[in-house]
């Protein structure tokens, strides 16, 4: 019977580490990803006030299935609200069945594999890996603080294009009487 | 026999000590680490028992042999006595006991509570730890709870001993006074990882380690190699885990079943050729802790002599590594001019904080 992981699907079963996963793709391309996440980040930032012209809230939903379709096609994402993914090697973090964000726990085993699932490779195996290929991948060593579980399910992007918006823009206009 | 510090005793065994400066906690087992004494740290296997009296009598072959007794929290997923209540029946009596806290079976809520009741029932140490999987243990159907990770818990105390604060940012009355520590495994990949995970651990607020069992010196010193290349060993103290193997069977059963432990073929082929494959098992622990000792960086050992706890004493006895120095026990009394003695030290402990803080 399988153990059930820490931070619940939606999700993909514990991936083998003798069969293919686009996951494990990933992590061997983390580079490249990470050059295309730069440059989605500037596109989401260079799009915010368009965005805000079309309303934040109605792009909640679609944004955030985009977000979740892609990425959970390409890291097995989970959703947490919060991604890590350029500081964990482009190896989600979530995919830990103990939801460990800031490294892997001592009971990793001798070929590599999880603790937990005897098949799967180590998640923080993996995002080491991943993390030595990218420029910006010293960020694995800056520890994360606690997940915030109330952003489990929400987009990141959507967090990435309020960040970039000056304050008053997010502020629905009928809060001020206008 | 060299008698403990003064500082090492209160007017009464269970009363927290004079504080000291530049000491987090007013517990014994920081004192001996920051005082430079290589330390010896012992594990106490659980009961699964409501008895006080079955608790004493597990600790009592510890007494006089080390500094810190770490009370497990549900190791290998496996039900017990709860650590809290273990480390405030230790402290009641004197001992110095290390709460361990596993992120797998609590959520901040309950971990936060808990951090202030251990402290203010005695607890001056704590161990922060991710926690073995649900799978491992008697309760395989548990929810494994991991609301924190090991960092982040050091970060969460930290916060709550040194902001004076939740992780809500609400205000904490009296802060919970306590050393630190965290858990490494230098034995399991990724091994260039680890250091970096202690570093992180380290500025996460952890000011001491134990690390898993160490059955592979060559390993140990290349972890501690970068270890001190990037200057950690001058900022945590490092206790090594030792622990005899009952035989080569016991070996091999370790290795393939608890998770994390890392036994090389030469050390279970010692066994096998041995007369006596226990005692050869307490030698081989013996010959670890003087190799471990040797190595720059070390601040000491963690005995974890599970089932075998009462050769803890006979072998940190035969290692030599207190140098003749006698961890605080029961029967020791006092100096007669305790405050006296307290006092001058106390002045002494000052002067050279302020000097070391002055960089002289």
């Amino acid at each position: 019977m399988p153990t059930p992981f820490a931070f619940e699907p939606p999700g993909r079963p514990p991936r083998r580490a003798d069969r293919f996963a686009l996951r494990f793709w990933s992590v061997a391309h983390s580079r490249v990803l990470e050059r295309a996440y730069a440059l989605l980040e500037r596109t989401l930032v260079r799009l915010a006030p368009l965005a805000a012209r079309l309303g934040l809230a109605r792009l909640e939903r679609p944004v955030t299935s985009i977000e979740r379709g892609l990425k959970g096609a390409l890291f097995d994402c989970r959703m947490c609200g919060q991604c890590l993914l350029s500081s964990t090697g482009m190896s989600c973090p979530m995919n830990c069945p103990k939801s460990l964000r800031n490294g892997p726990c001592g009971g990793v085993r001798a070929n590599g594999n999880c603790e937990v699932h005897a098949e799967m490779p180590c998640v923080w195996v993996k995002a080491w890996e991943g993390s030595r290929d990218m420029a910006g991948g010293d960020a694995i060593k800056v520890p994360a603080p606690p997940i915030d579980h109330r952003l489990k399910g929400s987009s990141t992007w959507m967090t990435v294009i309020r960040a970039a918006l000056p304050a008053a823009a997010e502020t629905p206009k009928k809060k001020t009487g206008a | 026999m060299i008698l403990p510090h003064a500082h090492d005793f209160g007017q009464n065994p269970w009363d927290p000590l004079p504080d000291l400066p530049g000491h987090s906690s007013r517990g014994r087992l920081e004192r001996v680490l920051r005082r430079g004494e290589f330390a010896v740290t012992a594990e106490l296997n659980p009961p699964d028992s409501a008895d006080p009296e079955d608790v004493y009598k597990r600790v009592a072959v510890f007494e006089g042999w080390v500094d810190g007794i770490n009370a497990t929290d549900g190791s290998g997923a496996n039900c017990h006595m709860s650590s809290v209540a273990i480390c405030a029946l230790l402290t009641r009596i004197g001992y110095s006991p290390v709460l361990q806290i596993s992120c797998r079976d609590y959520n901040r809520i309950a971990i936060q509570g808990n951090v202030l009741g251990a402290a203010a029932l005695g607890v001056c140490n704590v161990l922060c730890l991710s926690g073995d999987g649900v799978q491992s243990g008697d309760q395989p159907g548990a929810k494994p709870v991991f609301d924190l990770d090991s960092t982040s818990l050091l970060q969460t105390i930290r916060t709550m001993r040194d902001e004076q604060k939740f992780l809500s940012g609400r205000k904490i009355t009296a802060p919970p006074r306590l050393f630190m520590g965290a858990a490494e495994n230098p034995f399991a990949p990724p091994y260039d990882f680890r250091p970096e995970r202690l570093a992180k651990k380290v500025a996460a607020g952890a000011q001491f380690i134990q690390t898993q069992y160490c059955y592979d010196i060559p390993l140990l010193e290349r972890f501690m190699t970068r270890v001190r290349d990037m200057g950690l060993d001058e900022k945590v103290f490092i206790l090594v885990g030792v622990g005899p193997l009952a035989s080569a069977k016991t070996a091999r059963w370790m290795r393939a079943n608890v998770a994390g432990v890392h036994i090389p073929d030469a050390v279970i082929a010692r066994l096998e050729g041995a007369q006596d494959q226990k005692a050869e098992g307490k030698c081989l622990c013996v010959d670890l802790i003087q190799q471990i000792r040797e190595i720059k960086g070390v601040s000491g050992v963690h005995v974890m002599a599970y089932r075998q706890e009462e050769y803890v004493a006979e072998m940190v006895h035969d290692s030599g590594v207190l140098k003749g120095r006698k961890p605080w026990s029961r029967d020791l009394e006092p100096p007669i001019d305790l405050d006296a003695t307290l006092t001058h030290n106390l002045e002494e402990a000052a002067e050279a904080h302020a000097r070391e803080a002055a960089g002289v």
